[in-house]
């Protein structure tokens, strides 16, 4: 039934479509096929079973709380640092257009940060303390974004392959099975179609251009290709948290079936754009119909989540400088909100307002 | 007379979805204007879930700057995905 989402025609917005009926669908069931016990785990497990969403209020058992505030707030702390490998290239884009447009984007990121937030702040945790715990590397984000951006093809293969797989990861979770995270989903893989096309547009421009921007684009396809398959997590065998997240519904399939449906895409699509995937061991198996292709470096991937990547250090000062150099603005504002409730001159702004 | 202050009533029509705005109410206190929501809102099995919010507390866009307000937005199309161009035979785009 959920087969669905692998649908092999099927548009990116068409399974966003099909995942904001299917909640629709399952909530509307529910009138009828009330939880028929009081005890919570059970009635729980009775929710989740019939494909019903898990509400703030609702009892739920503390560890489904604690995954699922870990796993929103890491999502949230991505789109958050992922801003920066992106705003690098926003003074040096070659035209007005495409500044505009990478404009638009990074600020779509940061919208996309404060829909998470929100959706984690619904479990109890405070705002605040998330920030905190990014900047003093208590929480992960997405090794991806611990790359750097060398050129201008690198803003194309971005949103081709690291929205692209991020895409592949996220339509699962608008089926979600915590309401606030599933909605918040829907709209953020909607406006994730933008950005993927985005890329692919910058990429098969280059390609179709002079050798020089031509070789850009493949040097930038080359060196993105297996981080890319490396945002997909470990392999199965060695991912920790996946089957509890299974049964919780909290996630739909495994590491492993992800990355093999994004390769699959991947290979068309970039026949289509005239580039080269740079694995020489990319071959479609006529069994099964998919692709056999080479592992990303898992040792690497765990370099990288430890913090040793190529940017994990100025990523997070950069982003603990912004929040340190933003401090006034908070500040002032909160002097200002406080100026026009007392309809008088405010006192010096309390110290460390948030 | 109208009895205290007015309250905006959301309801969520059904576990899953989002709380929805459906009208409002007057009442003295929050506690009572929760009991009359779900007395006058959700008589019919409406809702699974109301909030109840004082009207006051809330802070609307004003009608008269509509179009100043939301013009940023027209014309910057390039916030949809239709408007680029997806090269023939490139699939899942």
């Amino acid at each position: 039934m959920y087969g669905n989402d692998f649908g092999p025609d099927q548009s990116l917005l068409d399974q966003v479509a099909d995942a904001e009926r299917a909640l629709a669908e399952a909530a509307a069931r529910g009138r009828d096929g009330a939880p028929d016990t009081v005890e919570e785990q059970a009635y729980f497990d009775q929710i989740v079973a019939a494909e019903q969403k898990i509400e703030p209020r609702d009892w739920m058992p503390a560890a489904y709380r604690k995954t699922l505030i870990r796993q929103i707030a890491q999502h949230a702390h991505s789109e958050i640092i992922g801003m920066q490998p992106e705003g690098n290239w926003i003074s040096r884009a070659p035209s007005l257009k495409r500044k505009a447009i990478l404009l638009a984007k990074v600020q779509d990121e940061a919208g996309h940060g404060l829909y998470l937030y929100a959706a984690a702040e619904t479990l109890g945790i405070d705002r605040d303390e998330l920030v905190d715990m990014l900047i003093d590397g208590r929480q992960k984000y997405s090794s991806i974004f611990n790359y750097p951006t060398l050129s201008w093809a690198d803003v194309g293969a971005i949103g081709w392959l690291v929205d692209g797989a991020a895409i592949v990861n996220q339509v699962p979770l608008c089926r979600c099975s915590y309401g606030p995270y599933a909605r918040a989903m829907i709209r953020i893989c909607k406006e994730e179609s933008f950005h993927q096309r985005q890329g692919y547009e910058i990429l098969y421009t280059l390609a179709h251009g002079t050798p020089k921007q031509r070789a850009m684009a493949q040097d930038a396809v080359n060196r993105w290709w297996y981080p890319s398959l490396a945002m997909f997590g470990p392999p199965d065998a060695d991912s920790t948290h996946s089957e509890q997240s299974m049964a919780w519904k909290i996630k739909r399939f495994s590491n492993d079936d992800l990355r093999q449906r994004f390769v699959d895409m991947c290979v068309q699509q970039a026949s289509v754009l005239g580039l080269d995937l740079p694995d020489p061991d990319l071959r479609r198996d006529d069994k099964t119909g998919h692709y056999a292709y080479t592992q990303p470096d898992y040792d690497e991937l765990m370099q990288v989540i430890k913090g040793n990547g190529p940017c994990n250090r100025e990523r997070v000062a950069n982003r603990r400088r912004a929040h340190d150099e933003g401090a006034w603005v908070r500040e002032a504002a909160a002097a200002y909100a406080a100026k026009r409730t007392a309809g008088v001159r405010p006192e010096p702004a309390p110290v460390g307002v948030a | 007379m109208a009895a205290g202050e007015l309250w905006e009533v959301f309801v969520r029509p059904r576990r899953g979805l989002a709380h929805v705005h459906v009208g409002s109410l007057h009442a003295p206190d929050a506690e009572m204007a929760l009991r009359n929501a779900r007395d006058v809102y959700t008589r019919r099995q409406e809702g699974v879930s109301i909030w109840v919010v004082a009207a006051g507390a809330i802070t609307a866009s004003s009608p008269d700057e509509k179009d100043a307000f939301f013009d940023p937005a027209a014309d910057k199309v390039y916030r949809h995905p239709t408007f680029y161009d997806v090269p023939e035979g490139a699939g899942h785009l």
